[in-house]
């Protein structure tokens, strides 16, 4: 991976703190030179090239950039790519298998969880992190577990429902 | 929004950690969860010039009852650690209050109490419940280990008494003599704005008596306010209609809100009455459900 630099001009350009970091991204393995300062939502969608995870607000509220790291759904606009050295990353392109949607996002579909889909990987990955550790959680659960991610069309029932719809999936197929 | 330029160093050992921050210059931060540091450096309101990153330093991650009745989190304790917590459940009612109100989940699963209490926000809800449980704050540093009573560590917005090279290790509730009360109310606009009000409650009783009480507010100053003379009134005392209302009335006085967009000076005041006249009353309600 190259990372390419504005030439300020300055000392300090020819001091760039570089890192080389290993990582396992989706289940593949990648190793990327860094700066320190990079963000991981930066990592993943102009390193990797995964764009599926969104930058929304870029302040922490929106959860659009919602990933999982080590199976915890956290906020990588505010997470330095550094940190994920030796952990393993899972982005919404990690969801689906070759030929079949995530009953998560089998649920989206199904319930219409979605009108713009912007805030839907970060919702999707949110609702992976509550049903991984709690596979039959109640309306109150969802919605409690959804709270770090908004959704501008409003379209909260659904995205709900969908989830819901998705863990009942998940433990008909055990 | 990115950080500007800095040197990022993830130490193995506190040692390691605490050599890097003696040595490491003027402006130099702790990363733990990040989740106050990492946007403030976005916004540039904060550029360090190394980060000494703790998260690769074993043995911090932890929270534990310790036989003697005290609380101990280690530094690498995430809120999401410590909303789950079996540990806190019966034990801790206010901290199992306030475990679920901070921020929200995904901030919940990074961020930590112990970098909570660094970050020293008068919005932080950790503080609260620390200073009203009387906790305090472990700082290891070259020469070893001290403990900050929290009403000595916070001394004022985003400021703490930690030398530039101290590591807060760990924050400790004291061991209670009584039965432990108590709980943390706050009204926020959404969930993981800050709070318009947060109110702390920790009291102790034996029998009917109050032995202890801690009472301490969040967002309604510069800093985060123990309502000491509220809490004194509870003290020796049982609790009662009365002896509520004299707490909720001087915890009110002890504020020192701002009227802004979160809602009027008066209208906060008012909230602190009300939180902490529901946090006591629940506390009769339950204590009379047991009986």
């Amino acid at each position: 991976m190259t990372m390419v630099y504005d030439d300020l001009g300055d000392e300090a350009a020819e001091e760039i703190p570089v890192r080389k970091i290993r990582f396992t991204i989706n289940g593949k393995k990648k190793v990327a030179e860094i700066e320190p300062r990079l963000l991981l939502a930066d990592l993943i969608r102009r390193g990797v090239g995964l764009t599926g995870t969104h930058r929304g607000c870029d302040t922490t509220n929106c959860g659009a950039c919602t990933v999982l790291v080590d199976g915890q759904a956290i906020k990588s606009c505010t997470m330095l790519a550094v940190q994920v050295d030796g952990r393993e990353v899972t982005t919404v392109e990690g969801l689906a298998s070759a030929s079949e949607l995530h009953p998560i996002q089998e649920g989206f579909k199904q319930e219409h969880g979605l009108q713009c889909g912007f805030c839907t990987p970060g919702m999707m990955l949110a609702a992976k992190d509550l049903l991984d550790r709690n596979p039959d959680p109640s309306e109150e659960d969802v919605r409690w577990a959804l709270s770090g991610n908004l959704c501008r069309c409003t379209g909260y029932q659904n995205i709900v429902k969908s989830v819901l719809w998705a863990a009942e999936k998940l433990r008909a197929e055990g | 929004m990115f950080p500007s330029r800095f040197r990022y160093e993830a130490p193995h050992s506190l040692d390691e950690a605490i050599g890097l921050l003696h040595d490491g210059g003027d402006y130099v931060k702790v990363l733990a969860g990040g989740q106050s540091l990492v946007p403030m450096m976005k916004l540039r309101f904060a550029s360090p010039e190394m980060l000494v990153d703790i998260n690769d330093v074993p043995g911090l991650a932890y929270h534990r009852a310790d036989p003697d009745g005290s609380l101990h989190i280690g530094a690498l304790c995430r809120h999401a650690d410590l909303e789950r917590s079996d540990v806190l459940k019966g034990t801790q009612p206010t901290m199992a209050a306030a475990a679920p109100l901070v921020a929200d989940p995904l901030v919940r699963n990074r961020g930590t109490l112990v970098g909570s209490l660094c970050h020293a926000d008068p919005q932080g809800d950790w503080a609260s419940v620390m200073l009203a449980l009387g906790g305090s704050v472990i700082a290891q540093g070259r020469g070893g280990k001290r403990a900050i009573p929290l009403a000595d560590f916070v001394t004022g917005p985003f400021q703490n008494v930690l030398e530039h090279d101290e590591i807060a290790v760990e924050a400790v509730v004291p061991p209670a003599k009584g039965a432990r009360a108590g709980g943390y109310l706050k009204l926020e606009r959404r969930v993981g704005d800050f709070a318009t009000v947060g109110t702390a409650v920790a009291i102790e009783t034996l029998g009917d008596t109050v032995i202890r009480a801690g009472i301490a507010l969040t967002g309604v100053g510069g800093s985060t306010i123990g309502a000491t003379e509220a809490a004194a009134a509870l003290t020796g005392k049982p609790l009662t209609a009365e002896t509520i209302a004299e707490a909720a009335e001087l915890a009110a006085a002890a504020a020192q809100p701002r009227t802004d967009h979160r809602g009027t000076a008066e209208y906060k005041r008012h909230l602190v009455r009300v939180f902490v006249s529901r946090i006591l009353g629940g506390t009769v309600a339950s204590a009379e459900r047991a009986a």
